[in-house]
């Protein structure tokens, strides 16, 4: 399935786990850092955005930025500040790897929010869905700073988390849980 | 093949192109191996994804993953004088030309260097032989798969069944943070410090390697049943690749210690090779 960014609430919430989606359309990248400061002042371009837990590869060619390399980060790391990102910016969707805690669930559904799964390392294929358009808060260094890309069917992404209240990764580890209790 | 003499710091530039840009084929067959097994559809797709990015690397000379780590080098043989600002100098390189992600910061002002180097950086481990020739291996490590490392101090009365119970939970508690399916690098015995870099030179193996030790071979064969019949599969979305391979290294330790450790390295088990010959020729091989 096709969907285009910036989603509207609608669509975010038919979003449901388990389905396949391919992406067009504008998304910013986000870390750790990334999150800290636009905790505390406004994050241009990030109202009702595609947040993309990811630190590229970029490379300057000409003056012109280019999409090297482009995987999703582990998201847990952004799980203490996601919640109030969320609520504050109104993010509609966030790619990344791995899944998010339960108060960023919680958000998520508050919102109307879904978590897309890329597939971790894979960012040669996933670079080439992506085209830089902007950049800021370079300051942060290459993997930290805010990118904006566009994408072009920017996939396979799972969606693995919902505005329901559903998650793959917690249907997972209620499994797993019994193989290390 | 003609080979001309190289200078140290373009080998190294050369090497890391090499660990960064293409897979290690032992990796690539256990991936198609762990494809081969899997009966998850969503899992498969996440395999497939995988191994068609590692191809796509290859052909484009590009990092197969955007997160090209921390260096660690190995250096044996012959140790040159002023190896280490060779390594230090084609790191340097290796990080414009490649390019490479500059990854490292000061750790507690996150100042990032600009060319991952800084204090401490790279990190270079030593093991001298009387060999005419000096390798130098690097596995470039992600901080998705470094920061899910553990150590244990278990009681000796915890025994294999402790051991184990430790190593699962490590993998689970991780999901799919490190990028299943992983290999997993497990260290036992030593002390602290030694157990935890056994952890990581156990990912210097090949997945195809035979541990020569039998309960050793015994036990990494147990835990990858385990692990694979979790169902934590590909990138923790489900599925029966959870690991690639686990290998266990192992050291004498205090008889009132059980140091445990456990270093898995992501789907991109990226490892190479450099041969530096008397002569300054050079042979590369992963
Ligand atoms: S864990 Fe490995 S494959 Fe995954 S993002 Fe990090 S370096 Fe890349």
């Amino acid at each position: 399935m096709k969907i285009t960014s910036p989603l509207d609430e609608k669509t975010a919430r038919g979003l449901k786990t388990g389905q396949v989606v391919f992406l067009n359309g504008i998304v910013m990248t986000g870390r750790d850092e990334m999150h800290m400061r636009a905790l505390s002042r406004p994050a241009e371009g990030l109202n009702g955005a595609t947040l993309f837990h990811c630190g590229p590869i970029m490379l300057l060619k000409d003056g012109k930025w280019e999409v090297i390399a482009a995987g999703p980060t582990t998201s847990a790391r952004m799980d203490s500040a996601a919640p109030e990102i969320i609520r504050k910016y109104r993010i509609r969707a966030m790619i990344g790897k791995g899944g998010m805690s339960d108060d960023v669930l919680k958000a998520m559904k508050e919102v109307g929010c879904v978590y897309l799964a890329a597939i971790g390392g894979a960012a040669v294929s996933l670079a080439e869905g992506l085209t830089a358009i902007g950049v800021h808060w370079e300051d942060l260094g290459m993997a930290e700073a805010m990118w904006k890309f566009k994408a072009e069917n920017l996939g396979p992404l799972v969606v693995a988390m919902d505005a329901d209240g559903k998650s793959i990764y917690k249907e997972i580890a209620s499994k797993t849980d019994s193989f290390h209790s | 093949m003609i080979r001309v003499p190289e200078r140290i710091e373009d080998a190294v530039v050369n090497l890391l192109r090499l660990a960064n840009t293409r897979l290690p084929k032992d990796v690539g067959w256990a991936l198609e191996a762990a494809a081969a097994w899997e009966t998850g559809e969503a899992a498969y797709l996440q395999l497939g994804g995988i191994m068609d990015n590692a191809k796509k690397a290859e052909l484009k000379g590009r990092p197969m993953c955007q997160d090209t780590g921390v260096p660690a080098f190995y250096v044996t043989g012959k140790i040159i004088p002023s190896i280490e600002e060779h390594i230090k100098n084609g790191l340097r390189k290796a990080t414009e030309t490649i390019p490479l992600r500059p990854n490292t910061v000061h750790p507690l002002t996150r100042r990032n260097s600009g060319d991952n180097t800084g204090e401490g950086m790279p990190i270079i481990h030593y093991r001298p032989t009387d060999a005419e020739y000096t390798d130098i291996t690097v596995i470039p490590k992600g901080a998705g798969s470094e920061n899910m490392a553990r150590l244990a101090m278990l009681n000796p009365a915890d025994g294999v069944e402790g051991v184990k119970r430790f190593i699962v939970s490590a993998v689970l508690e991780a999901g799919g943070r490190p990028c299943p399916p992983t290999v997993v690098g497990v260290g036992i015995g030593g002390t602290a410090d030694t157990c935890m870099n056994m952890a990581k030179e156990a990912l210097l193996r090949p997945t195809d390697h035979v541990n020569g030790n039998k309960d050793e071979r015994e036990l990494e064969e147990e835990l990858f049943t385990t692990l694979n019949s979790s169902g934590l599969g590909p990138m923790g979305l489900g599925g029966d690749s959870t690991v690639l391979r686990v290998h266990i290294k192992t050291a004498y330790c205090h008889t009132a210690s059980l140091p445990v450790s456990v270093n898995m390295n992501c789907w991109a088990a990226r490892r190479a090779t450099v041969r530096i010959m008397k002569d300054g020729t050079t042979e590369y091989g992963q």
